[in-house]
């Protein structure tokens, strides 16, 4: 017509909007909590302002951190001359075995019984190792699927996702203590049906920061097997945690060893910093060899039609570092720093909230492990912080590393002051 | 008392671990497994490997190789890995859309410099299979259930898969591969898609259809792009060798830029695993072409969600090549001229391939090995004559007869030649029905259970 001679642009959008977009039922999503809070804290124009949302570690001075040992692996392989050709579809052999290895002990009796694929970080290896649960286990359309109140998030939207929408939560943190709710846990394990699915943090809970001593995993692993669950662990920070891999495995070999069906999760995000390169792994302990293989052939068609081959680079990193004897011990040193200075960051935090006499009892922050602390801090209180430029995550979820000794009496002084303001501690436990 | 020996030795090897009487298991959580029928592809990859012939070599996977038969890695790649390195870059996580430049320029790359990008909503993906995956999780859960699919038959086996994991149960083949004449059966493809429910999906492969190796002509395009108008198509493109086909980036974006000028509402999946060689580092994008800006914006937001829950953020490396290849003048060029010579290679090895044929008098006509584009070719040998080439020649295909050109070199063309040459001649082509691997597979377990 003559308005599109005249107005040529006006063709293409008149065909374009011809017919209603396909995609107008399309409802809005709901923005992450997370990334509104890191917004806000972007748009923060003070000085003083401090991040302790994320879960990624930072240094002293504040910078994300790369370990060195991780940079002399990748100019090792830029010597090598590699081709980008695909790995196979469950992984490099080299990088199954080493992780397998590192994860369950070098001498495990289960390694030649488990079914290992790379995956996509942990999360992918959370989605994988669901995905081989809702396909493979009879009833899995009913089955509960038992998480820990609370969870991160993210657990959620992954089980749902991976099409478990039967998910509910057993007692774990214990506002009062701010410890673990370790009967209420034990309970809600052992009334959980025969054969449900429990996930269970190896180490470095998130988001609580509250784990299970030994004692206690022997006790639930009693529990686990009355019930014949089957466990699924997320082992998101292995060495990170408490600056041993052995320590922190400790529940995974436990388990593995004793009878125990399990399915885990391995992600090097944290423990080698790889976050962006998605490295991990998922891991499936068998009864036997010849459930393990027929479990195994099932893999390639599974992985394939999620994301096809893995990517080969973060995985690289890896079996270069763990086959080098220098370099694993390069890499178990920079650990053991890393996880000294969360430790040392909570230990300051703690003394000076109590030296300049914070209301309220402070040792958790000191007691909690890994990468997180629930502080305690009610929603009121953690708004009242953000006004102080300190940003928490949800639920008073504070991530430890971001405090350094440049920022620690800042924090402690705004904490003081919002609990003082506000001080009734409704505590948020989603 | 073995158990207390046992006990003893797990006490010495991990004096940590609690002291436990060995366990055996009382269940076995995965009793009822049952082992899948193979995969044909890595099935005969697997046989290649194993055959200890000397004078073997391999026409199934389709990964591009040198005259020298090796893996190649394009030296822009190598180039920009080297500098990437001495920049020290952190390795902290992308978000969920990926990484920005690396999604800018991939936009670029595929619509061309366009006025309406903002209605483009583009993410990072894990290579072409990821962005397929997430598109089609995305379709699951935003479009009526029962909102059918069409794919071409034959098509890459790994969709049927894709979609299906996706949750989009309903897929029908639309006709697509003529056996008589080894090209494209546009009118049963039409024809076919008329009788198709308004607003269905459609998959299209942007070029270089995979595995035929058979395109659409423009005038064929046209007509589709008439077709989709009318019945409102939601066309769902993969584009996995935009300038690996032709050697020109642009011309192998027609299709796709062709549905952006034309106003169509549309998905592209878009894999560099092959026009740069980036196979093992998972790099591509997906890309939802929406009528407006808001649209858009919301579709973005809901995509980011599908990929949360699988595996929340895309690996940063390849990304990264990419970005700095994309986003970099000097850099792009020499992308272009590498990625000619790639795909130069490939055509010449076409026309010697067909041209040897000729010359030692081959029975039939072998134009279509030159006509059909891109890393394959149905050379329209049936499963009994590709045995012969496998068993007899130790030269391996797929039993559909689709060969991967890369595999083809100046060293071994003209034994090929001579193996295809004796194929036809022992074994004449008899049935006339379009042969998938599939339903290669699908004969040989019947044959097997009888």
């Amino acid at each position: 017509n003559m308005l599109t001679r005249i107005f040529p642009k006006m063709q293409r959008f008149a065909s374009a909007r011809a017919f209603a977009s396909i995609w107008a039922g399309v409802p809005q999503g709901s923005p992450d909590p997370i990334f509104s809070i890191r917004d806000r804290y972007l748009a923060d124009k003070s000085k003083d302002k401090v991040f302790l949302v994320v879960g990624a570690y930072r240094t002293e001075e504040g910078k994300p951190y790369v370990f060195p040992v991780v940079r002399k692996a990748e100019e090792l392989l830029m010597k090598e001359n590699l081709d980008h050709e695909y790995a196979p579809i469950i992984g490099s052999p080299k990088f199954l075995d080493l992780s397998k290895k590192l994860l369950f002990g070098e001498k495990s009796p289960v390694l030649d019984r488990t079914v290992t694929n790379q995956t996509i970080s942990g999360l992918g290896g959370l989605r994988l190792g669901s995905e081989y649960l809702f396909k493979f286990l009879p009833g899995s359309n009913e089955k509960q699927f038992l998480i820990s109140g609370p969870t991160w998030p993210i657990h959620h939207t992954i089980l749902e996702d991976a099409g478990f929408k039967n998910l509910i939560n057993y007692p774990y943190y214990n506002p009062k203590t701010k410890g673990l709710d370790f009967e209420g846990m034990k309970n809600g394990i052992k009334s959980a049906p025969k054969s449900s699915i429990v996930l269970l943090h190896a180490s470095g809970h998130n988001p609580t920061g509250v784990d299970p001593s030994q004692k206690q995993w022997e006790e639930i692993l009693e529990v686990v097997k009355e019930k014949e669950h089957i466990v699924f662990f997320d082992s998101a920070y292995q060495g990170y945690a408490t600056g041993s891999l052995e320590k922190d495995a400790y529940p995974v070999r436990l388990f593995a060893e004793n009878g125990v069906e399990l399915v885990c999760a391995q992600s090097y995000s944290k423990n080698l910093g790889l976050y962006g390169e998605r490295a991990g792994l998922i891991h499936l302990v068998c009864k036997d060899k010849e459930a393990s293989s027929k479990l195994a052939s099932n893999s390639d068609f599974l992985i394939r039609g999620i994301w096809g081959p893995p990517p080969i680079h973060g995985a690289r990193i890896v079996t270069k570092i763990l086959e080098t004897p220098e370099l694993k011990k390069q890499w178990k040193d920079e650990l053991m720093t890393v996880s000294e200075r969360i430790m040392e960051a909570r230990k300051k935090l703690r003394a000076e909230l109590e030296a300049i006499g914070t209301p309220g009892k402070w040792d958790h922050i000191e007691n909690h492990i890994g990468m997180f602390s629930f502080t305690g801090l009610s929603e009121a209180q953690c708004k009242a912080l953000e006004e102080k430029h300190v940003y928490m995550g949800p639920g008073g979820r504070m991530s430890v590393s971001g405090i350094n000794s440049f920022n620690y009496k800042y924090v402690a002084q705004a904490i003081k002051d919002v609990v003082e303001k506000y001080p009734q501690e409704r505590q948020i436990n989603k | 008392s073995f158990t207390n020996h046992m006990n003893k030795l797990a006490r010495l090897a991990r004096p940590n671990l609690v002291r436990m009487p060995m366990a055996a298991f009382s269940t076995n959580v995965w009793e009822h497994i049952t082992m899948p029928a193979p995969d044909p592809i890595f099935g005969m990859n697997a046989r290649f490997k194993a055959d200890k012939d000397p004078n073997k070599f391999s026409l199934v996977i389709g990964a591009y190789r040198t005259n020298e038969g090796k893996p190649y890695v394009f030296p822009i790649v190598k180039k920009v890995e080297e500098q990437m390195l001495k920049e020290g870059l952190d390795k902290e996580y992308l978000n969920m859309q990926g990484d920005d430049l690396f999604t800018a320029g991939s936009k670029k790359l595929i619509f061309g410099e366009t006025e309406h990008a903002d209605r483009i909503a583009t993410h990072q993906a894990l290579s072409g299979t990821g962005g397929l995956r997430v598109a089609a999780t995305f379709f699951a859960q935003n479009l009526p259930k029962s909102t059918p699919i069409y794919i071409s038959d034959p098509t890459w086996p790994n969709h049927f898969r894709v979609f299906t994991d996706a949750g989009m149960e309903n897929q029908v083949k639309y006709p697509y591969y003529d056996t008589k004449t080894n090209s494209l059966n546009f009118s049963g493809m039409m024809d076919s898609l008329k009788k198709a429910p308004d607003k269905a999906i459609v998959l299209f492969h942007a070029c270089a259809h995979n595995p035929t190796g058979i395109d659409p002509t423009p005038e064929q395009w046209d007509e589709v792009v008439k077709l989709v108008k009318e019945k409102q198509f939601l066309p769902f493109i993969d584009s996995a060798y935009q300038g690996y086909a032709t050697g020109d980036l642009d011309k192998d974006a027609y299709s796709v830029r062709l549905f952006l000028k034309e106003g169509l509402q549309f998905v592209v999946a878009q894999s560099y695993a092959k026009n740069c060689g980036m196979y093992g580092e998972r790099v591509g994008a997906l890309h939802f072409v929406c009528s407006d800006k808001d649209t858009r914006d919301k579709v973005f937001a809901q995509v980011n969600l599908c990929i949360r829950g699988a595996y929340s953020n895309p690996p940063i490396h390849g990304a990264r090549i990419m970005a700095r290849i994309l986003n970099d003048e000097k850099n792009f060029n020499q992308w272009k001229k590498e990625l000619k010579e790639v795909a130069d290679r490939i055509l010449a090895m076409r026309s010697s391939l067909r041209d040897s044929l000729v010359e030692i008098n081959t029975p039939g006509n072998w134009d279509h090995i030159v006509n059909q584009i891109g890393m394959f070719s149905y050379s329209g040998l049936s499963p009994e004559q590709c045995d012969i080439l496998i068993n007899k020649w130790h030269i391996y295909l797929m039993r559909s007869g689709r060969m991967s050109i890369s595999g083809i070199n100046t060293n071994n063309v003209k034994r090929l030649a001579e193996a295809i040459k004796d194929a036809v001649t022992t074994a004449p082509k008899i049935q006339l029905t379009t042969y998938t691997d599939r339903t290669i597979i699908t004969d040989l377990l019947q044959k097997k259970k009888k």
